[in-house]
């Protein structure tokens, strides 16, 4: 079996590389090596000559094979044994005379983390495997792990994929005269340290749910302005809410208080009340209540000064635009 | 013009996690400290060069979906903030320059 570039080990690896390996050790701890072993490998026996090993190397693109004597491991043979060999021109000697007496070996149920400190300790290039009674049951490379570690990754990475398709055909199977799904976020006043996360949250189930990306982006612009202005200018915090169908999504953010003086006023652009320690982290521009508006397709301001404040907001699905009924799933199965 | 050319062409210091920045092409930027301006006006994909450096940033270009932010005159976000980007996937840029030359600098490479 051809040799593949073991996992890194070097101590000089960047942060994203690091960021890589942590979900790949964690598999190396989750993953036994009976999972990603070649089973059943081809043997041999100490008696048979070198020439066999040779031509058994050839014909099945091997470089190694465990020595078996009555099912118990007494060897290994390499190629590296082979190249000793063929340098003396000693093909006709047998096995035992080249190959690797009382071999390193892994158990099949341990961890695949066992087999890599067995590798970098002992430098051999592949393994035997042997079951709790010693019986030889599989041959392990360095190969296999990245081979399996890989598949493991690709099965990570599937899940998400299902995540993502089965949000998408959330409403398909639901029959109901008016089927939505509501969010609710709970927003506290002056809380800048999470300002943004409710509007992330809203954006990424909506692109999970099969919206284009336009309107999660219209969606998460409207309800990052209304999230923040529920941190800058209230005083109990407030409420969003997200009521998301299959062809509309209404956004209704309520707090109770302390109010809009003057409505009107408000919506002007570049208007603001914003404190001047608020503004000098950027916010209070005056624009927050203009960029939702030009975001949403219906935007209702209702506010009674010393009781609160309510924003609707609506946006509208076009057909070919509906989310949770799989219409996201379609085109990705088309470009495919 | 790729990212990881900006960042030598501009003397940038990487303050969060290291990525294929070679395979990034902002499209276009944006220049601004207030929040909601860069809401309107940036781009998808493009960058933002701004003076603030504290968490809000992250949000927005998380929400926005911007190639990077490059904060100028040398000002430092705290850990937290850093953090935050790292988990957003927000790449965050630094350049002791003031934003009018960085902004400069960038329009010559081509970026507008």
């Amino acid at each position: 079996m051809t040799e593949q570039t073991p996992l890194r080990k070097s101590s000089l690896i960047s942060d994203q590389e690091a960021e890589n390996i942590t979900r790949v050790e964690e598999l190396a701890y989750e993953i036994k090596v009976q999972e990603v072993m070649t089973p059943n490998p081809i043997t041999m026996t100490a008696s048979m000559k070198m020439q066999e090993v040779l031509e058994q190397f050839r014909v099945a693109r091997i470089s190694g094979a465990p020595i078996v004597e009555e099912g118990q491991l007494i060897g290994i043979i390499s190629i590296e044994d082979l190249i000793r060999c063929l340098i003396k021109s000693d093909l006709e000697a047998e096995i035992q005379k080249y190959m690797t007496r009382n071999p390193f070996t892994v158990k099949g149920d341990d961890p695949v983390v066992e087999a890599l400190k067995m590798f970098v300790s002992t430098k051999v290039g592949r393994l035997p495997v042997v079951n709790k009674e010693g019986l030889l049951i599989g041959i392990l490379t360095k190969g296999d792990i990245t081979r399996g570690l890989l598949k493991a990754l690709q099965q990570d990475y599937q899940t998400e994929e299902v995540r993502r398709y089965r949000a998408s055909h959330l409403f398909e199977d639901i029959e109901s005269e008016r089927t939505s799904l509501i969010l609710r976020y709970n927003i506290k006043a002056g809380d800048f340290t999470h300002g943004g996360e409710a509007s992330s949250k809203i954006k990424r189930a909506l692109s999970r749910m099969g919206a284009s990306p336009q309107i999660a982006r219209r969606c998460g612009i409207a309800t990052y302005e209304a999230e923040m202005n529920l941190i800058i200018h209230t005083t109990e915090g407030g409420v969003i809410r997200v009521e998301i169908e299959p062809h509309q999504i209404s956004i209704d953010v309520y707090d109770s208080g302390p109010g809009i003086k003057d409505v009107e006023l408000a919506m002007k652009p570049g208007y603001s009340t914003a404190s001047e320690k608020v503004r000098e982290l950027g916010f209070g521009a005056g624009m927050g209540l203009v960029n939702i508006s030009r975001c949403v397709d219906i935007m209702k301001l209702e506010s009674v000064w010393g009781k609160g404040t309510r924003l609707r907001m609506k946006i509208f699905l076009k057909k070919e635009d509906t989310v949770g009924e799989g219409h996201a799933a379609k085109s990705l199965e088309e470009k495919r | 013009m790729n990212l990881e050319q900006i960042i030598q062409s501009l003397d940038l210091k990487l303050l969060t996690e290291q990525k294929p920045f070679h395979e990034i092409q902002p499209t276009t930027g944006y220049a601004a400290d207030l929040l909601s301006c860069v809401m309107t006006g940036a781009s998808r994909g493009g960058l933002w060069v701004t003076l603030q450096a504290h968490s809000n940033i992250v949000a927005v270009a998380a929400l926005l979906e911007l190639s990077a932010i490059i904060i100028t005159e040398g000002a430092q976000p705290d850990e937290a903030t850093i953090q935050k980007a790292n988990d957003e996937g927000v790449t965050l840029l630094s350049s002791q320059q003031d934003t009018y030359r960085v902004v400069g600098r960038l329009w010559e490479l081509g970026i507008r």
